[in-house]
């Protein structure tokens, strides 16, 4: 997986968590821009956790504020490097 | 007619011990009960502290056939029951027993039982779930078995406002027998929070704490989830004095409101509304009051905005309060947490000594307040109030005035 796929399956997951068109959704989109307060941004991990079987510890969670924040965390966890394939697969 | 409402017996269940003597030398002492999880494997949690009734065993309290019966929190809530009324000292009467009324709280009552009952269902493919599992689960569990085993037929019921409920239970008794409407009451609440699922529920909100409770402290990282029960007896200024009753102090006001904000977020004017509240139902004026037993969950959202709330209520005065969350020793119990705390302010009162913030390490200047760091204060108080603000938006403060023997 890419990182460019794996912010096309954030973007899905958070628009679909969020009952949010998935346009408005962007790579760049902060999480108050897109009326994203902090219980909706739990609920939001907890989807991304499901979703790559990954535990995002609560330190990490804590700094999360946009869909860039959500994509780079994953890629931490997931041992990717930018623009690299996963040494995980999901 | 309204009569003055004063607590003369007080019973605990709780981290710190199984009685209410246990519970203040802990408390006086800066003793924290929060420790290593035990009854549920940490092993599948991020969080690995609580604050559990240790060294428990209800046969010492309960037949087998009782077991069977009560989920620990409803255990919880009777042991209590049984020290505040044992405390409080009086004789029943089948007249008492008809005007004596029964109003607790709790956030989950007897999920711990469910979940097993579940778990044998959904994981162990076993078809049959037991058939007890609905009268131990009731969150009016812990009230009916009090009526029960006491032959109390007046008045019964539970409120379940999340981490509020006792508060709100400890409200409606003092305004049942301000107003006459009972003669006696006996209120409080209990919770037993530690399975599996529910804990795991508390990790995906991201609020408990990875270490300890620190109210208050600039480097506070969450709540510390907490379990037990405490019971008051509830009765009139007058009755209290005609026998020569211990009066532990009287319960001058209480006040409620909602905050209409968010499901989980708090709101700094809910909280200073409810505060207000009570304070009018007393008759008091926001300067008289010199001790205030906080909410202070431990999260970063609780402390900074029940900091302002005070603020708001009490201006330039704030500073001269003396503020404590006890959590930091009992963890935060949920529904029985204004139980718990509601006997931590009486007992304050009566002993003149302020518990303090436990595990505190460095001020906050979000939270700029007197808050007892570490060590407990000798002082005589006049007036007190205990806060509960639950998730919901549903805040329940009561007032507390020392009462001179």
């Amino acid at each position: 997986m890419s990182y460019e796929e794996l912010t096309e399956r954030v973007r899905g997951i958070i628009a679909s968590n969020q009952h949010l068109p998935q346009e408005k959704v962007t790579a760049e989109s902060t999480f108050q821009e897109l009326g994203i307060d902090s219980l909706d941004g739990i609920n939001i991990l907890f989807a991304v956790e499901s979703e790559f079987n990954i535990n995002i510890p609560d330190d990490a969670a804590q700094n999360i504020r946009s869909v860039r924040d959500v994509v780079e965390g994953i890629a931490k966890l997931l041992n990717m490097g930018e623009g690299g394939q996963a040494a995980v697969q999901a | 007619m309204r009569h003055r409402v004063v607590v003369t017996g007080l019973g605990v269940i709780s981290a710190l011990g199984h009685n209410a003597c246990e519970f203040w030398q802990a408390l006086a002492a800066g003793q924290t009960g929060i420790a290593p999880l035990e009854s549920v494997d940490r092993a599948l949690l991020r969080f690995q502290n609580a604050a559990e009734v240790r060294n428990y065993d209800p046969a010492r309290y309960f037949d087998e056939k009782e077991i069977s019966l009560l989920d620990r929190f409803a255990q919880f809530g009777a042991i209590a029951a049984r020290e505040a009324i044992a405390d409080a000292g009086f004789q029943w009467t089948p007249e008492l027993r008809e005007n004596t009324a029964i109003v607790t709280g709790s956030c989950v009552g007897g999920q711990t039982t469910e979940d097993d009952g579940f778990v044998n269902l959904y994981r162990k493919n076993i078809p049959r779930v037991n058939p007890l599992t609905i009268p131990r689960t009731m969150e009016n569990a812990a009230a009916s078995r009090i009526s029960l085993e006491t032959g109390i037929t007046g008045p019964t019921y539970t409120i379940s406002t999340a981490c509020s409920s006792s508060n709100h239970a400890i409200g409606q008794a003092f305004w049942l027998v301000r107003s006459g409407a009972a003669q006696m009451a006996l209120s409080g609440g209990s919770e037993a929070v530690f399975s599996l699922g529910f804990l795991k529920a508390w990790e995906a909100m991201r609020v408990v704490s990875p270490d300890t409770c620190r109210p208050f402290s600039r480097d506070r990282r969450g709540l510390i989830l907490g379990e037990g029960g405490a019971m008051l007896v509830l009765e009139t200024l007058e009755s209290a004095q005609a026998r020569g009753a211990k009066i532990y102090g009287e319960i001058a006001g209480f006040g409620m409101s909602s905050d209409a904000f968010h499901i989980t977020q708090p709101s700094p004017d809910g909280a200073a509304r409810a505060m207000r509240a009570a304070l009018a139902d007393a008759g008091m004026e926001p300067s008289e009051i010199s001790y205030i037993n906080a909410h202070g969950t431990a999260t970063p959202a609780n402390d900074a905005t029940e900091t302002e709330a005070i603020h708001k209520v009490f201006g330039a005065h704030a500073e001269k309060i003396a503020i404590s969350s006890t959590k930091s020793m009992h963890g935060h119990a949920l529904g029985a947490a204004g139980a718990l705390e509601a006997a931590v302010t009486l007992l304050a009162l009566d002993r003149s000594i302020l518990p303090p913030t436990a595990n505190y390490n460095e001020p906050d200047p979000q939270c700029d307040l007197d808050v007892i760091p570490n060590q407990a204060r000798h002082a005589q108080i006049e007036c007190a109030l205990s806060n509960s603000f639950a998730f919901g938006g549903l805040n329940a403060v009561v007032a507390f005035r020392r009462v001179v023997a």
